[in-house]
């Protein structure tokens, strides 16, 4: 496939795998890759069995899904469960498990919740449906929000009164902050999350250099953009550099995207704080729909219990978020809690760090090696 | 690495096991439990064909109907005659929609799907019985189109339609029309296929190329705004698995790879088995407009319904053979070995991706979900 395999193959990968041993000299060193979509490409192509074992990967809390906490998917369900109320979202959020049940149990026990791929397919079954109230269900980074923003606008400009919007847009720039401030990690460096930066660009995150002595290089999504992020991070290193560099140069702009970050700005505001899975109440690092929308607001629209629910006692979703903990060194990981059967979000969508090493990683080292010996054809 | 003496209860010569080994074996026993029903509703993951249908089956129908000839759990029962023959049994409910897709229909699918899985047990399909379950008010012209589709595919599979029943339900009770079909046919005394039989250093075949018909049927439903020129591969595969058994006599064991794909029946021969199985994704055979489109949907290939190929395991002898017997079928062009039998891990499916790295292939959890971002 043009655009993709260029980014997959496996002689250029080999070439940067034995550059990065060369350059980081066989010293330790630990990088987050922030982005959950990081995390799904570096488990589903194998990354981490053929990096130096010096390099070592930790993973970050970027998985839209898995930062939203228990108390707002129990808002959605109940959201869903509302007379005449059709429930539309992103399938990842499914099977996400509130503090009773999750939006598939809710659709089974008849409520009208209906999967769609992008906001626009939510504003058309409002527009088709005019009796009905349809909710979208809006998760994710900067990468996400400019499509609700999107149809926010149109909505508005169509006059449809009968669609509304469950905010849980969040921005990435504090988690990575509440992390650097937590004092059981030792990090030396991050690979960004490139499609956040093809909106928000490179720049708001000169604080991590300038503030925390940390580089950072913007990647891109294939394995190869992978391999050249650490090469450009073990340099840095090497040269005693400490930058915020772009490797996903094909796509991101150190401005960003101006338009939808214009867009963003004129659908939503910030919220004084906003609770994540794991990490707890972050100021300023959720999204709301701004006064000029406050009509399509299903927080305003609908009467939702907003209870908060503590995280479940033994999973320990925050410290994989914050990557002070493997996925596997979890207590329940792979026995009580599985894909499915999950107890956390990790487990959930397939950009969690432990649904990605439950899925695609769960062999050793020595495994992997020995299952590399290639196939014989006949 | 440590140069520490091992641990007093380790056996002599072997290293000490890492936590992440322990916690990894620990998942393992856990994982080889048969999946438990804890649901209390039927959702759609109850029949996407991965774990929560492997779950739903063993809790309500095993439990219930536990017979000799139900238990392995395969395509279709084996079941032998007072005379010595033996025959195969299976059957299918069609209830996909759009009933009309690019390459076939609804009609298609219900004869193919059954006889199919008849084939799948080395037998040579039939006769095929044929249930209709039709929404008030569904044009009569349709169902003359949707039979005569079945019609040619049943006189494609060489079998015959030898009885049936008709049902009419309320609308909105069904979505148009659901078929069931049922197929037997009599398997050569000298076909033995069985899973158990599958050794170390046997390689595995694919007939085709992967994952058109789901992405075929996915893309007619005309949600997802995508557009490209992709047909189910919906046909019968009896001449394919006689052209196969003819060349390679010493066949282990053949799966039709429909829902769930063909990632989704290597792992019921790893378990089954209990051998690893080794796949080589530089090998599958996926088109480029299905690899794309998959890429766009964040789902894998290897995940996706088939239903007009086949996977097989033969000895290692026999591959070559095999390869040259199925290509030169009009329905095997594409076929390829993708991978072999190991020792180890057990009971495990692992792929080495393209880019040189790899990982495990497991059993799906839940329905196919696409990736947001």
């Amino acid at each position: 496939m043009r655009f993709v395999d260029e980014y997959r193959d496996p002689a250029a990968a080999r070439r940067a795998v034995e550059e990065i041993g060369i350059v980081s000299g066989g010293e330790h060193r630990k990088f987050m890759e922030v982005c959950g979509g990081h995390t799904h490409t570096i488990y589903k192509h194998g990354i981490e069995n053929v990096l130096p074992e010096n390099v070592e990967l930790v993973h970050g809390p970027g998985c839209p899904v898995c930062v939203i906490p228990m108390g707002r998917v129990d808002d959605a369900i109940n959201l869903a469960e509302q007379p005449g109320v059709i429930f539309t979202s992103f399938g990842d959020m499914m099977r996400v498990p509130g503090s009773t049940s999750n939006l598939l149990e809710a659709k089974a026990r008849g409520a009208d919740v209906r999967m769609v791929y992008s906001p626009l397919d939510a504003l058309r079954i409002a527009q088709a449906n005019p009796d009905r109230q349809v909710v979208f269900f809006a998760i994710g980074f900067e990468t996400t929000a400019p499509s609700t923003a999107i149809t926010l606008l149109k909505a508005k400009e169509a006059g449809v009164t009968n669609f509304s919007v469950f905010c849980n847009h969040v921005t990435i720039v504090p988690p990575i902050k509440a992390i650097l401030e937590s004092p059981d990690l030792r990090l030396d460096g991050f690979i960004g999350p490139g499609h956040v930066s093809t909106v928000i660009g490179n720049r708001p995150y000169r604080f991590l250099p300038a503030q925390y002595g940390k580089p950072l290089v913007t990647a891109g999504f294939e394995p190869l953009d992978i391999l050249q992020a650490i090469l450009m991070l073990v340099r840095q290193l090497r040269d005693g550099r400490c930058e915020v560099e772009n490797q996903y140069t094909r796509a991101v702009r150190d401005e960003g995207n101006v338009r939808a970050l214009q867009i963003l700005g004129q659908v939503f505001e910030l919220r004084p704080h906003f609770e994540w899975r794991g990490l707890g109440f972050i100021s300023h690092s959720g999204l709301k729909l701004s006064e000029a929308f406050a009509d399509w607001d299903a927080e305003l629209r609908f009467q939702v219990p907003g209870v908060r629910v503590a995280d479940p006692k033994a999973c320990q979703c925050g410290e994989v978020l914050k990557g002070v903990i493997k996925p596997w060194e979890c207590k329940v990981f792979g026995t009580a809690c599985t894909p499915e059967t999950p107890i956390g979000t990790c487990m959930v969508s397939s950009e969690g760090a432990c649904a990605a090493y439950y899925n695609y990683g769960r062999f050793t080292r020595e495994a992997a090696a020995s299952a590399r010996i290639p196939v014989r054809s006949a | 690495m440590s140069e520490a003496a091992p641990e007093p209860e380790e056996p002599e010569g072997e290293l000490p096991k890492s936590q992440e080994e322990v916690v990894l074996e620990r998942i393992e026993r856990f994982r080889r439990n048969r999946p438990r029903l804890r649901d209390d509703f039927i959702n759609s993951a109850h029949g996407a064909g991965g774990k929560a249908s492997a779950a739903l089956i063993d809790a309500v129908f095993v439990k219930a109907f536990a017979n000799e000839a139900l238990a392995p759990l395969t395509d279709g029962a084996v079941l032998t005659l007072p005379s010595g023959e033996r025959l195969a049994f299976s059957t299918d409910s069609s209830v996909v929609n759009p009933i009309r897709f690019p390459g076939g229909s609804i009609g298609h699918l219900a004869v193919h799907g059954t006889v199919n899985d008849v084939a799948m047990m080395g037998a040579v399909p039939a006769w095929v019985s044929a249930a209709f379950v039709l929404e008030d008010g569904f044009p009569v012209a349709e169902l003359r189109g949707i039979v005569a589709d079945m019609k040619e595919a049943a006189a494609n599979a060489g079998v015959q339609v030898v009885t049936g029943d008709t049902k009419v339900v309320n609308k909105g009770s069904a979505d148009g029309l659901y078929i069931c079909t049922a197929g037997v046919g009599l398997i050569p005394a000298d076909v033995h296929l069985d899973a158990r039989s599958v050794r170390p250093g046997d390689r595995v075949l694919v007939s085709g190329t992967i994952g058109d018909h789901g992405v075929a049927v996915m893309l007619a439903r005309g949600e997802l705004g995508i557009e490209a020129d992709i047909q189910s591969d919906t046909a019968p595969l009896g001449g394919l698995v006689a052209a196969l058994l003819a060349a390679a006599p010493g066949t282990r064991w053949l799966r039709d790879p429909t829902r769930g794909g063909v990632a989704t029946v290597c792992n019921e021969l790893a378990r089954d088995a209990d051998l690893a199985i080794i796949l080589d994704e530089v090998s599958l055979p996926v088109r480029p407009a299905v690899n794309g489109a998959c890429e766009i949907l964040g789902i894998d290939p290897l995940y996706v319904a088939n239903e007009g190929k086949l996977v097989a395991v033969v000895p290692p002898e026999q591959a070559e053979a095999a390869v040259v017997a199925l290509r030169g079928h009009p329905l095997g062009g594409d076929a390829a070995v993708i991978g072999e039998v190991r020792d180890d891990p057990p009971g495990m499916v692992v792929i080495n991706t393209t880019f040189g790295g790899n990982r495990v292939v497991d059993m799906l959890a839940g329905d196919p979900l696409p990736r947001i971002c």
